[in-house]
């Protein structure tokens, strides 16, 4: 840190591309809807929680859609709930990204053959991580967090079309 | 009021994905100003046909989705649905089996409770209690997985017993967690229970009466925290319940009136230690012996029906089972200590602010799955 302070002293300089530098700041603040209908919600809980501390990771709990970046589907999806999920995804600024947090929200899981389920929460809106398990770990949700910083930063953000 | 400032009702929306309506709970709140004129709760938005579900699944099938039933105290709702099986099918479990049992569901009554203080707390703004207590029920998760493996959705009380004995070590170290976590309710205590600020919130705040309580079905700590000393493991005891020392803490109106908020925030946080002085109990006298009874992998239990309720952090949760001797259910119905609590909430909701209801649904601890099912 020594070093880097001194070269900046005498007007220093770093070589980097711009779409590196916004990636870098858009990956460590992945600001995540709060979000949960069931079991996986109590595991989010657990990761914001002071073991797993989803924070460290940029990832902080907000309680607005148009604030978030990230939609962690944390839960069983049903066909009542299927049309609100479209709507909070919507109301969500972009660049926006889901995380699909279960076997329920990755295919309906335990409940596929009920009546009222929705098979998979990628029927109503695109998601870009699917993380397995029923709940997944604290340590599992943040890999998958991981595994999308690792997909923004390879994102070519200002040639977007 | 005068009738130049009357002014017109607004409905608006609470819901369905709100941070205090403890999941997917909907409420259409009809209100003048800051008061709530009515309060309409809109329900089903996590129903996943559950009890269709079991007429499909094996007798041994269906305990996993009970986890999911009320995964905030998962061991509590297997043992309601495995008991209600074993008693249709006069099946005798092992002693120590018996003790297995209360030992890991009090250990879940006390991590549920812990949910729901620090969720009660977080509504009302103060997020460090509720920091505080995951860090606590953390403990807890270690405890249970340490036993079967799963954190959250246990699957571990199965018909006929247990699925695993206990592992080595593991009576120390709940030993050592319960001594920890005495500690913790006295700090809980000093931290909210006799906060000035929080007992502002809840105090005198949607008061249930004794009658009106058992007019509407209330059930568990809900109940409790209006005076109404009910509770299923003493009044129809049920595995080794009558053998155990414990008391029932019932609401006495601690700050203010009988049966408001606190009443019901305060019996909770009493319960947790009556539940340590259980696990004590249990620890201590815990017999050897098999952990399983022998059970057959396809059991068809005899013709009729069944209704065996236990009592799990939200109340006493039923189960209802109609038999007509196959490998499945035929009907299984789930009585849920939520669902009557959700039904208090339009009457009791009337008149109060905004804000208390979110003090309301906190108190009542209503948890939308065990709810909708």
């Amino acid at each position: 840190m020594k070093t880097l302070h001194n070269s900046f002293e005498s007007d220093g300089f770093v070589l980097t591309s711009i779409d590196h530098l916004i990636n870098l700041a858009r990956a460590n603040s992945l600001w995540y809807l709060l979000f949960s209908t069931a079991c996986c919600g109590i595991e989010l809980m657990q990761t914001g929680g002071p073991r797993a501390d989803l924070e460290r990771f940029g990832s902080a709990p907000r309680a607005v859609p148009r604030q978030a970046d990230l939609m962690l589907v944390a839960g069983t999806i049903t066909l009542k709930m299927a049309s609100r999920v479209k709507v909070l995804y919507d109301q969500m600024a972009e660049p926006r990204y889901v995380i699909s947090m279960g076997s329920c929200a990755n295919s309906g899981g335990l409940f596929q053959a009920s009546y009222s389920v929705l098979h998979g929460v990628d029927r109503v809106i695109p998601v870009d991580v699917y993380l397995p398990g029923c709940p997944p770990r604290p340590e599992a949700l943040l890999s998958a967090l991981i595994e999308l910083q690792n997909k923004v930063k390879k994102e070519k953000y200002l040639r977007k079309k | 009021m005068s009738a130049a400032l009357k002014t017109d009702y607004l409905t608006i929306n609470m819901g369905p994905q709100h941070p205090s309506t403890h999941g997917v709970i909907r409420f259409i709140i009809k209100t003048d100003g800051e008061i709530i004129h009515e309060c309409d709760p809109d329900i089903g938005y996590l129903h996943r046909g559950i009890e269709k579900l079991a007429e499909s699944v094996s007798w041994q099938g269906f305990v996993p989705f009970t986890d999911r039933v009320d995964y905030v105290c998962a061991m509590n709702a297997n043992l309601s649905y495995s008991m209600a099986v074993e008693k249709l099918m006069g099946l005798e479990i092992p002693q120590r089996a018996e003790y297995i049992r209360v030992i890991v569901s009090e250990l879940n009554r006390i991590s549920s409770h812990a949910i729901a203080i620090g969720a009660a707390n977080m509504d009302m703004g103060a997020f460090t209690p509720f920091v505080h207590l995951l860090r606590e029920r953390e403990h807890i998760n270690d405890l249970l997985e340490m036993i079967c493996g799963a954190r959250l959705t246990y699957n571990y009380i199965c018909i006929g017993g247990v699925n695993y004995d206990l592992p080595p070590g593991f009576k120390e170290k709940t030993l050592e967690f319960l001594d920890h976590f005495e500690v913790v309710v006295e700090q809980i205590n000093r931290l909210i229970s006799y906060n000035q600020i929080f007992i502002k919130r809840f105090a005198n705040v949607a008061v249930v009466p004794p009658e009106m309580a058992m007019q509407y079905n209330l059930v568990g700590p809900n109940l409790r925290g209006s005076g109404v000393k009910f509770d299923v493991r003493v009044a129809e005891p049920y595995s080794i319940y009558p053998e155990l020392d414990f008391d029932v803490p019932v609401g006495e109106g601690y700050e203010g009136t009988l049966g408001d908020c606190y009443d019901r925030y305060l019996v909770r946080v009493k319960e947790i230690r009556e539940s340590i002085k259980i696990i004590r109990q249990c620890l201590q006298r815990i017999p050897g012996g098999e952990h399983k009874a022998v059970v057959k992998n396809v059991i068809k239990p005899p013709k009729g029906h069944i209704y065996f309720r236990t009592e799990t952090p939200r109340g006493d949760t039923g189960y209802f089972i109609y038999s007509d001797g196959k490998t499945s259910p035929n009907r299984l119905k789930i009585r849920t200590g939520s669902f009557t609590a959700m039904s208090i909430i339009p009457e009791i909701a009337k008149g109060v602010f905004i804000a208390d209801l979110v003090a309301i649904i906190g108190s009542l601890d209503v948890v939308a799955p065990e709810l909708d099912r």
